[in-house]
């Protein structure tokens, strides 16, 4: 039986957790806002590029398509791009992404094709790191990066697009976390390598007016692909940031709920302990004046 | 006067979205002017500066690393890089002319000598154009 003052000690622990659990929501809903916005913002850019994108790979088809459209031919090597948060405190946020990377690459690995890793997140490379630490071809953090920008997207797709480059993949899986709400996070994969043009040749313009090009039609989709994958690579960094913030909301919302639970019991407990003492006393002393 | 819809989109956010009177495009093969009715068009940009004629003021930005689609619709630029040039400074440019000639010296190959010499030309280029804008302020 714990002593009145433990009790005590333990009750002020847990509301001091609680604060801080508190405040963390509060500012992961500041920072969610944020956060969406930010992914709202750059859904024009991404839709242009896309609906760009299919204009030209209907034009350019065949043999004279650029590698990173028509892939180079094998699928031999996987390499897996697995963004995670910098941070933990999110609950299932990060794990749930590392876990379909996981099974992605076991079952690759079963079909005898070459798995390799590049860690976007300081979080992700911590849990891969366990299990596959020798396919692991590379690893970027933002943990000094206050603000995401393009900047950062760039950097990432910079060092994919040079393996690539260096033939060391020959298909390049992006795996992120969708935001679809607070409480719904949905871990994603999306090949990014090579492309993925939605509608592809059968989307002709909507208005159906023949382009011109200039340059030609080859050299723009060579300066336009390796800037899809850093779009989708931006745009996943985006989707994981808001969806970071929304898992760290939710689970802090639990959290707080549970410490409340936790301080009633424990409040309850202590005045059950307090209550018996007093009657403990209050029997010694009637029964003290009883035997006098 | 004309006027047809133009769009400016940088990744991070949309800069500028509206009716203008003209537009011109710092193009790779060229600069070229967008009025209303223009046909439906593909370029991709060199770093230069756009300029966008509407009411007023004609309005210069910055852009760098993108392209510009004509259709129906209007001008759409995508730029990944784009600054109005009031916001822009001058130790900007000198870092990416600093970034283009360090690429210059890393070129194994020629393709990419000669690709990291033009954009050496490109920045160097607007930068003079961004002195005498100054210059005549």
């Amino acid at each position: 039986m714990p002593s009145l003052k433990d009790l005590r000690n333990r009750i002020a622990s847990v509301k001091a957790t609680q604060k801080i659990t508190k405040a963390m929501q509060m500012v992961a809903a500041a920072k969610l806002k944020r956060a969406q916005n930010a992914a709202e913002a750059a859904r024009p850019y991404a839709e242009k590029m896309e609906a760009v994108l299919a204009n030209l790979t209907g034009a350019v088809t065949g043999s004279d398509a650029p590698v990173l459209l028509s892939g180079t031919g094998q699928d031999k090597v996987h390499l897996l791009v697995v963004a995670t948060a910098e941070r933990g405190l999110c609950g299932a946020f990060n794990t749930s992404i590392v876990r379909l990377a996981r099974e992605r690459a076991l079952a690759l690995q079963a079909e005898g094709k070459t798995v390799k890793f590049f860690c976007v997140g300081r979080k992700g490379y911590d849990l891969i790191r366990r299990q596959f630490d020798k396919q692991i071809v590379g690893y970027i953090e933002f943990r000094a990066v206050k603000q995401l920008s393009y900047a950062q997207a760039e950097e990432v797709s910079a060092q994919v697009l040079k393996l690539f480059a260096e033939g060391q993949f020959d298909i390049a899986t992006l795996f992120f976390s969708k935001f679809k709400s607070v409480i719904a996070q949905i871990p994603t994969a999306q090949q990014i390598i090579p492309a993925q043009v939605a509608g592809g040749a059968a989307a002709p313009a909507a208005d159906n007016a023949p382009y011109e090009f200039e340059p030609g039609e080859a050299e723009i989709l060579a300066d336009l692909l390796p800037r899809n994958v850093t779009i989708q690579i931006f745009k996943a960094i985006l989707e994981n940031a808001a969806s970071e913030q929304g898992a760290r909301m939710s689970s802090m919302d639990n959290a707080t709920r549970n410490a409340g639970e936790m301080i009633k019991k424990q409040t309850l407990k202590y005045n059950r302990a307090r209550q018996a003492m007093i009657t403990k006393e209050l029997i010694e002393i009637i029964s003290g004046a009883e035997a006098l | 006067m004309a006027t047809f819809h133009f769009e400016l989109v940088s990744p991070e956010r949309q800069l500028f979205s509206g009716a203008v009177d003209q537009v011109m495009v710092p193009g790779s093969e060229g600069d070229f002017g967008v009025l209303a009715g223009h046909a439906p068009f593909v370029a991709t940009l060199r770093p230069g500066i756009l300029t966008i004629h509407a009411d007023g003021q004609p309005k210069r930005l910055y852009v760098r690393g993108g392209f510009a689609e004509i259709s129906a619709g209007g001008l759409t630029v995508l730029a990944e890089r784009a600054t109005a040039v009031e916001d822009l400074h001058a130790d900007q440019i000198d870092r990416e002319i600093r970034d283009a000639e360090e690429d210059l010296t890393d070129a194994k190959d020629d393709a990419h000598r000669i690709k990291a010499s033009d954009r050496l030309d490109q920045l160097k280029s607007v930068k003079a154009a961004l002195a005498t804008a100054g210059a005549t302020h």
